[in-house]
């Protein structure tokens, strides 16, 4: 066993040096974005004219050397950037790093919460119509993947609370907790747990419908493997064939789906916690965008960016585990 | 010709669905192409007492919203918009998207390198995320909002055209046009291209649908062209009267809903007809 994980050490350390351009690539990119913003990179760094002293707009532009050619503020910029300094908001008079930090939590119980209802939920629903391909629950299924896959998901958001909050009154129309409730422990839990159901559902069900369909061809794809078909023939009960031998083979797609969709999830997060007031990276994008804080704004993009790294990097990993025959190199 | 088209044309129509999703973009491109002639007066403008519920007022069939604009006008001139964006950021996505993708697959070496780089970039970046930045910083309007569109949505495009060239490559007919002398743009417009359509064109109609939605994602933050009222515009300003009125926001919903339902219906019925070998069991 030692032997085995070593190798994939290596390869996770490898694969985070692999990711030092892309991030610095991407760094680049947010530096061209700053620039090309309206005014100069200042009153940006400084969430625009008007909330900054010109003290400390004169104090940034000596820190930035906005009067150095721009391939020096380039490497200012990365050099900030690569000491973990995103800079500072001055509209929330706090620095960007702490907030998105302060923000994180919230984002990722939403994100992991949505990404495994909606691979478990579309895995079972893409078996269930892979069994009873082209029959009555197959074309259900379909319709029903086409319909959540086609609604904007602000919208599908925008009817739970419609129908749950507002009409039938059992569940809270956002926030993260009851307001001045003041629950501990087990029941703070539950209040949260309470919260969460239906951003956690809206930012699901487009995933679900996705997954859905990929498992649906996945499974069709493997029944006609040779070894299905041998399994067949030595008198396997076709139940053990589709759980032992299908699905399991027909979940690599989903893992690999599972890593590209991540960037779309936290695209998709900022709709769900703006429509629920969730107190996540979304919403704190979203609050950006109004108060035009575009300096934080590039933040969450960077830090976004950061964890899309991080998941692949993740979901390469899970993949060697599930199929051995796939080798890390 | 006729003939090829006949087929294309049986091919499509055997996809019953395909046939109801077209029908639907006819109606919705009906109502874009109305829009000026039934609805002349601004949508914007507040004509009617404010929240009548649909059926109330038979002069305002759809209601109006909470500042008493008509939401058929809306919805109509709304079409409008919406479908404007879909179709011309699709076009510059697709631009950009079949250039990278050609010039990779065709010269493939550091050519390939490079561009499959920054592909790789683009598609790190979580698109959505990206296309608010990109229209925050460069303000919104139709332009930079259909910048921002293309910006996120060239990459899976370049990556398709890239496969189908690398594949094509090969082929007999490609090597008698180097044999012939033809130049390398030559072959690859006029050879290459067409044969590599089929796929092109099915993912294009399901773009068409990613960018309306993306258009309304961004009108409903609060980002759309202020001047322009698409049907995100109108759910975001019905989202506060959302316990009262809910119907400002569904109307509209529901019109993106069939779009993009109709542009992935036409999407499965153009790969039936296009890509006959392809077609999934």
């Amino acid at each position: 066993m030692a032997e085995r994980r070593f190798p994939r050490l290596r390869y996770a350390g490898r694969r985070l040096l692999k990711s030092v351009p892309i991030l610095l690539a991407i760094a680049v990119c947010n530096f061209v974005l700053l620039k090309l913003a309206p005014g100069d990179a200042a009153d940006v760094l400084a969430g625009e004219a008007g909330s900054a002293t010109p003290e400390y707009l004169a104090a940034l532009k000596s820190q930035f050397g906005l009067d150095q050619p721009d391939w020096m503020q380039l490497l200012h910029y990365v050099w900030r950037l690569l000491r973990l300094d995103l800079g500072f908001s001055f509209r929330n008079n706090e620095s960007v790093l702490s907030m998105i930090l302060s923000r994180m939590p919230a984002t990722l119980l939403l994100m992991v919460g949505a990404l495994g209802l909606a691979f478990i939920a579309g895995a079972a629903l893409g078996v269930l119509a892979s069994r009873r391909v082209n029959t009555w629950v197959d074309n259900v299924i379909s319709v029903v993947a086409l319909l959540f896959y086609a609604t904007p998901i602000f919208l599908i958001g925008l009817g739970l609370i419609v129908v749950f909050a507002v009409k039938l009154g059992v569940l809270p129309t956002g926030g993260l907790t009851s307001v001045g409730a003041g629950y501990t422990g087990l029941r703070a839990a539950g209040d949260v747990a309470v919260h969460l159901l239906m951003p956690l559902v809206t930012l699901a069900l487009f995933f679900l419908a996705l997954y859905a369909r990929l498992m649906r061809a996945s499974m069709l794809e493997v029944f006609n493997q040779d070894y299905v078909t041998t399994a067949r023939a030595k008198g396997l009960p076709e139940r053990l064939i589709t759980m032992k031998h299908v699905v399991r083979n027909a979940m690599l797609p989903m893992v690999t789906m599972l890593g590209l969709q991540v960037g779309t999830l936290l695209g998709g997060s900022v709709l769900v916690e703006t429509v629920f007031a969730w107190p996540g990276i979304g919403r704190l994008a979203f609050e950006a965008v109004m108060s035009r804080d575009l300096n934080l704004l590039l933040g969450i993009l960077l830090v976004c960016s950061v964890i899309v790294i991080a998941a692949n990097i993740m979901v390469d990993l899970a993949y060697a585990w599930l199929d051995p025959r796939i080798e890390l190199a | 010709m006729t003939g090829a088209f006949g087929q294309f044309c049986r091919r499509y129509a055997r996809n019953r669905a395909a046939v109801v999703g077209l029908l639907i973009l006819l109606l919705i491109l009906a109502m874009a192409g109305l829009a000026n002639v039934l609805f002349p007066e601004d949508p914007w403008d507040m004509v009617a007492q404010p929240l009548l519920w649909p059926g109330q007022d038979t002069e305002y069939p759809l209601g109006s919203d909470l500042l008493g604009r008509d939401l058929m006008s809306g919805l109509f001139h709304g079409a409008r918009v919406s479908l404007l964006f879909g179709f011309s950021a699709t076009l510059a996505a697709l631009l950009v998207g079949v250039a990278v993708g050609a010039l990779s697959g065709y010269y493939r070496g550091w050519v390939d390198d490079v561009l499959m780089r920054v592909t790789e970039l683009f598609q790190t970046v979580p698109p959505f995320i990206l296309a608010i930045v990109l229209v925050a910083i460069l303000t919104p309007s139709a332009k930079t909002i259909v910048l921002a569109i293309a910006v996120v949505s060239w990459p899976g495009v370049a990556r398709l055209v890239r496969a189908e060239f690398m594949a094509l490559r090969g082929r007999e007919f490609v090597q008698a046009g180097v044999v012939l002398g033809m130049s390398d743009a030559r072959i690859m417009l006029t050879q290459i291209l067409p044969n590599a359509m089929g796929p092109i064109i099915v993912s294009a109609s399901l773009m068409v649908a990613t960018a309306i939605l993306l258009e309304a994602s961004l009108a409903f933050l609060g980002l759309g062209d202020p001047n322009l009222m698409s049907w995100g515009t109108i759910i975001g300003a019905g989202r506060d009267a959302l316990r009262t009125a809910w119907y400002i926001a569904a109307l509209p919903g529901a019109a993106i809903l069939l779009t993009v339902i109709s542009f992935n219906l036409i999407g499965e019925g153009l790969n039936d007809a296009l890509n006959p070998r392809l077609r999934n069991r």
